[in-house]
């Protein structure tokens, strides 16, 4: 294999990378119905701007940490449903889910019970449940060809009915154990959070500029190096930003350390490994995908297992956060918010098209519409009524721009 | 024609669905090098003729040499691993992955830790558009999807160069093509055999055939008709031996 492309190549790339021909190309992909994440930083930009306008509370310090903490659980439940949009299947059951995984690290961790595990070890095998059920529920799917929609709807059911089961003669189970307690409740050092900070940027500055030489030595197209930097120096800016806000208050939540590695993982998962790359090849065309030999039914069974697991660990986050489980977990509103999550965020209902990083974007507003209305003190009804025109609007934009692309290509 | 053994070749070779004969003791042969084509009315066997090569069906009597060596295709895989490619018409593709991913779908270059090696990909992509002179796609990290029909076919059939396969069925693979599209195909299509492959193209367009084919074969019912050279037939003969059937001619 040569080391260089051909010099026609290498000349079509330098033409390519101008700081305008970025733009340009940008501007057409927009055009062509890919908006990117622009709906989702305006909406972020006018949710703050309303609020703010509303009440001071909001854009405080203090706030910010609460927000951490009631976005963590539903955003992390959001990460493992974008794998499962991704593969254009739906997965209901995961509010029940992370309500038996909730019912699970309480009952592992419980006192005095003949299964006293450490926190940690009861967080592992909650976890595991998850994956589990996502391994059963996929299963079937991949197998016997049931929709996933009526699988995970029985398996929603069935979930549910398993919590009241195991709760039912006590109602509640109390968490005790210090692991799972830190878990939504740990607040890092402020030294700590600067660290992280550090850490974060440094590891987005090595990807980014690896990323960059890398390409720049085989004499590909690396697009523009201002772009990158600005790119870098604006992701970095925001953990800096974010932890000198936290650290204004009471310091960073673990919980949010836990969101962004959870985020940062399956996004690297999705975007740079062959598993996640045969992913998006069965969401887009798994009929092409099994010509190409791609293991479509262990594709789909992996993708409900992630979706089962984070299902979990969302579970053990709420179920932390609030030291107890009751028999309202894994209901409500969970599962329509970390669907809506995830469709917010762009990630296509259709199948193949979306990011990870969508479920933190997507979290992220649910998180503030919910944390905004209920600090300037609006009924219930008002934040449901946003959330859904929001979730409306996302899905609207998704399918038309689904079809303005098929109409920019033949 | 030389006296090396065709790179692929079938001796009467039969499938059955229940009571119903697809391929009655069909013959066929295609050398490196040449464009074959394979041509017959609706329901004359030529989709269940490539399926039987992709090992998509198995084949209930006669025998399939390459190379002269007698080979059983019992899956897709025993296809793959001859060296044997089908383009469908119906584009096996994925919308939404770009140019470098659908080339390199299934088999991407990895390190051991999964972690996909993407300069590569991309040179070895850019390489080998280039070497069929494909230069319409302005940027091969663009999604398949915004590619025109034309644009889309000369990916598939790249990714069969890519993979250095020797036998290449394309199936109709100007159906649903424009004027200066389909002209683009049977570019390509040409260039493919100049580059030593076997190409065999499955088209019920006879002006395409006679603008690129070598050689002809005819099926009828299941059965062969005969095998034409391009240069010492007419449309006119063609068209009786597709309808009508014809004494077949020496192969």
């Amino acid at each position: 294999m040569s080391t260089a492309a051909p010099p026609e190549v290498q000349a079509a790339a330098l033409d390519q990378d101008s700081l305008a021909a970025v733009l340009r190309a940008r501007w057409d992909a927009l055009k062509g119905g890919d908006v990117g994440s622009l709906p989702v930083i305006v909406g972020i930009v006018a949710i703050t701007l309303f609020f703010t306008s509303k009440t001071n509370i909001f854009f405080s310090a203090v706030n910010f940490s609460n927000l951490i903490g009631q976005m963590a659980g539903v955003t992390v439940i959001a990460v493992g449903v974008v794998f499962v949009l991704l593969i254009g299947e739906i997965d209901l059951s995961v509010g029940y889910v992370s309500g038996i995984a909730s019912v699970a690290v309480a009952e592992f961790q419980m006192a005095g019970s003949s299964h006293d595990f450490p926190g940690l070890v009861a967080i592992g095998l909650a976890i595991l449940v998850g994956a589990a059920i996502g391994a059963v529920q996929g299963s079937i799917i991949a197998f016997f060809g049931v929709p996933s929609f009526v699988v995970t709807l029985a398996g929603l059911l069935i979930a549910q009915g398993m919590i009241i089961n195991l709760l039912g003669t006590q109602g509640v189970i109390g968490i005790d154990d210090h692991q799972v307690l830190d878990v939504a409740n740990y607040v890092l050092t402020k030294n700590t959070g600067w660290i992280v900070a550090i850490v974060f940027t440094a590891l987005l500055a090595a990807a980014s500029f690896g990323t960059y030489f890398g390409r720049l030595r085989a004499g590909l197209p690396t697009g523009n190096i201002i772009v990158t930097t600005f790119r870098v120096l604006f992701y970095g800016g925001l953990a800096f930003a974010a932890v000198a806000v936290c650290n204004h208050s009471r310091g960073v939540p673990l919980v949010g350390l836990i969101v962004v590695f959870v985020v940062v993982l399956f996004a690297y998962i999705a975007g740079r490994t062959t598993f996640g790359r045969h992913v998006y090849a069965v969401g887009g065309n798994a009929e092409a995908a099994r010509r190409a030999g791609i293991n479509v039914k262990l594709i789909r069974i992996l993708c409900f297992v992630i979706s089962g697991s984070m299902a979990g660990l969302g579970g053990i986050i709420l179920a932390s956060r609030l030291n107890s489980v009751d028999l309202t977990f894994g209901g409500g509103t969970l599962l329509l918010d970390a669907i809506s999550a995830a469709v917010i965020g762009g990630v296509s209902l259709f199948g193949g098209r979306g990011r990870v990083s969508g479920a933190l974007f997507g979290g992220l507003i649910i998180g503030m519409i919910s944390n905004g209305t209920d600090l300037v003190g609006s009924a219930d009804w008002i934040k449901y009524v946003t959330t859904g025109s929001i979730l409306l609007a996302a899905v609207t934009l998704d399918t038309v721009a689904r079809r303005r692309q098929a109409a920019v290509g033949r | 024609m030389s006296t090396a053994p065709p790179t692929l070749e079938l001796r009467g070779v039969s499938k059955r669905f229940g009571s119903v004969e697809a391929l009655t003791d069909v013959d066929f042969e295609v050398r490196d090098g040449e464009v074959m084509a394979l041509v017959g009315d609706n329901g004359a066997g030529k989709s269940t003729l490539i399926k039987c090569v992709a090992g998509i069906y198995s084949i209930d009597g006669g025998e399939i040499f390459f190379e002269g060596r007698p080979v059983v295709i019992h899956g897709p895989k025993d296809a793959a691993k001859l060296g044997i490619e089908v383009v469908y018409q119906d584009l096996a593709l994925a919308d939404n992955l770009d140019v470098v991913q659908n080339m390199y779908l299934g088999r991407e270059i990895h390190d051991p830790l999964f972690r996909l090696r993407e300069a590569p990909m991309e040179q070895r992509t850019a390489e080998t558009l280039k070497s069929l002179a494909v230069t319409t796609i302005k940027s091969v990290r663009q999604p398949v999807a915004t590619l025109s029909g034309g644009q889309r076919q000369s990916v598939a059939v790249a990714r069969a160069v890519l993979w250095n396969n020797r036998v290449v069925f394309l199936d109709e693979p100007t159906a649903a093509l424009g004027v200066a599209q389909t002209r683009q195909v049977l570019d390509l299509v040409k260039r493919l055999a100049e580059q030593g492959l076997a190409v065999v193209l499955v088209s019920h367009n006879l002006s395409d055939v006679f603008e690129v084919a070598d050689r002809i074969t005819v099926l009828r019912l299941g059965r062969n008709v005969g095998v034409y050279e391009r240069d010492a037939t007419t449309e006119q003969e063609i068209v009786q031996a597709i309808t009508a059937g014809a004494p077949a001619q020496a192969a």
